[in-house]
């Protein structure tokens, strides 16, 4: 992977390095399940800052291009494959607003957790509903 | 609390009556690489000296390594913890490179042998050439070598780069970058040289006349600034200069060049009423908003 950052333009630089690395991931420069130089190599080979590198590594695992496993390093992930780790983390941010309505609104914990255990078992019965029905 | 490895608060410093400083707030979070612009006199010097007890400020408070330096104790506990690179490169000529590494070693009990070795093969140190012999990038080289195997979590550089060679400064810059990725040193790099800052600050600060004019992450400044360009059929209207959400203006001709920070699309509503014949919005570098926040109209 040959990344080349344009220090002095307008576009963050963090920006830049995630369209670059998505270009390598792209053309197969590097491929799903390789592992991407660290956030210490990045940062000494450009002389680039390593929090602008890591930004760049968490917003591309958010988006679910890589994954950070902790310890060894970031690896590419299949296009439109995401890990369970950024599933997860996705959908506790998918759920917070609506629980920190909940609480807004004046529920209780236990009330908060009988709503949340009715939605969910009332959407797994229309699922199993509809797998008897096709 | 934010876990801050330089505070100030309203920090003033007059020479004579004249100001220098007047009201400097910082904030440096412990692990950025903060770049600390400003033109020559804008008081980059002063607050350099401020923060290392070299002078006495009129007002306000300075907190180093998250403690309050109120006495000439607290300053220099606090510099134990902190090296100072200057441009006036403070190496005894008389001894050569090996003899100047084994004089300060002793002095520092965090001192870290690997970090030594490391930094000699990085910046190729012959360890028997006499410190006056040495070039400037190499001057500078053994001095950040001296700075990073003590352990010092704060460097603070003043203009690490000057008179540096190209190879040299990337060297440098790669030293540093490798330093803040090592664990929770900071560095404070006042300069001129914004092609360096841009390329390893992920904070920046300017100062004009005593004061912070820009304050922040550089890439969330990249981008939040922009540049909207109108170009009028004639003499520009009087009105664009009263144009709301508007940092800087500057007129050419016909052409009006604006800089904004907040509610961009806003901004572009509102000239597109003055009817220009064209609008354009172009990203800012630094050295843009450098130069249009210490400049102005």
């Amino acid at each position: 992977m040959d990344l080349r950052i344009n220090f002095t333009s307008g576009v963050p630089i963090y920006l830049q390095l995630m369209e670059q690395i998505k270009h390598a991931v792209e053309t197969g420069a590097v491929r799903a399940g390789e592992q991407l130089p660290t956030i210490r190599k990045v940062a000494e080979e450009l002389a680039m800052n390593p929090n602008t590198v890591a930004r760049a590594y968490r917003e591309l695992e958010h988006e679910g291009v890589i994954e950070v496993r902790h310890g060894s390093g970031a690896y590419v992930l299949e296009p439109g494959r995401s890990s369970k780790a950024t599933a997860i983390r996705r959908s506790s941010d998918a759920l917070r607003p609506a629980i920190e309505k909940a609480i807004v609104l004046g529920l209780s914990e236990p009330e908060l957790r009988r709503v949340f255990e009715s939605e969910l078992s009332r959407l797994l019965d229309d699922a199993a509903t509809a797998r008897r029905k096709s | 609390m934010n876990d801050l490895v330089i505070a100030t608060q309203g920090l003033s410093k007059s020479y004579n009556g004249k100001p220098a400083l007047r009201g400097l707030d910082l904030e440096v979070p412990r692990g950025a690489i903060y770049g600390f612009l400003g033109r020559n006199g804008a008081g980059k010097t002063t607050t350099l000296k401020l923060l290392l007890g070299m002078l006495r400020r009129d007002a306000g408070e300075i907190w180093l390594l998250n403690a309050p330096i109120r006495s000439e104790m607290d300053s220099v506990a606090a510099r134990r913890r902190i090296a100072f690179v200057t441009e006036e490169k403070e190496l005894y000529p008389f001894m050569n490179v090996g003899q100047m590494i084994r004089f300060t070693r002793p002095f520092f009990p965090t001192w870290r042998p690997e970090l030594e070795k490391k930094y000699l093969d990085v910046f190729r140190l012959p360890l028997n050439l006499s410190v006056s012999k040495l070039s400037k990038g190499m001057r500078t080289q053994l001095m950040l070598l001296l700075a990073m195997a003590r352990g010092a979590e704060l460097l603070i550089m003043d203009e690490p780069t000057s008179g540096l060679d190209p190879v040299a400064t990337e060297e440098v810059l790669q030293a540093l970058a490798d330093l803040a990725a090592g664990g929770n040193a900071t560095i404070f790099f006042s300069s001129h040289q914004l092609t360096e800052v841009e390329q390893i600050c992920d904070r920046v600060c300017v100062i004009d006349d005593g004061k912070t004019v820009i304050d922040g992450v550089l890439d969330d400044l990249k981008s939040q600034y922009r540049r909207v360009v109108l170009v009028f059929d004639g003499e520009p209207p009087q009105s664009v200069a009263s144009l709301p959400g508007v940092d800087h203006l500057r007129r050419r001709g016909r052409t009006v060049s604006l800089l904004a920070h907040t509610d961009i699309d806003g901004v572009v509503d509102r000239a597109r009423e003055l009817a220009p014949v064209s609008v354009e919005v172009h990203a800012v570098s630094l050295k843009e908003l450098f130069l249009d926040h210490v400049r102005g109209e």
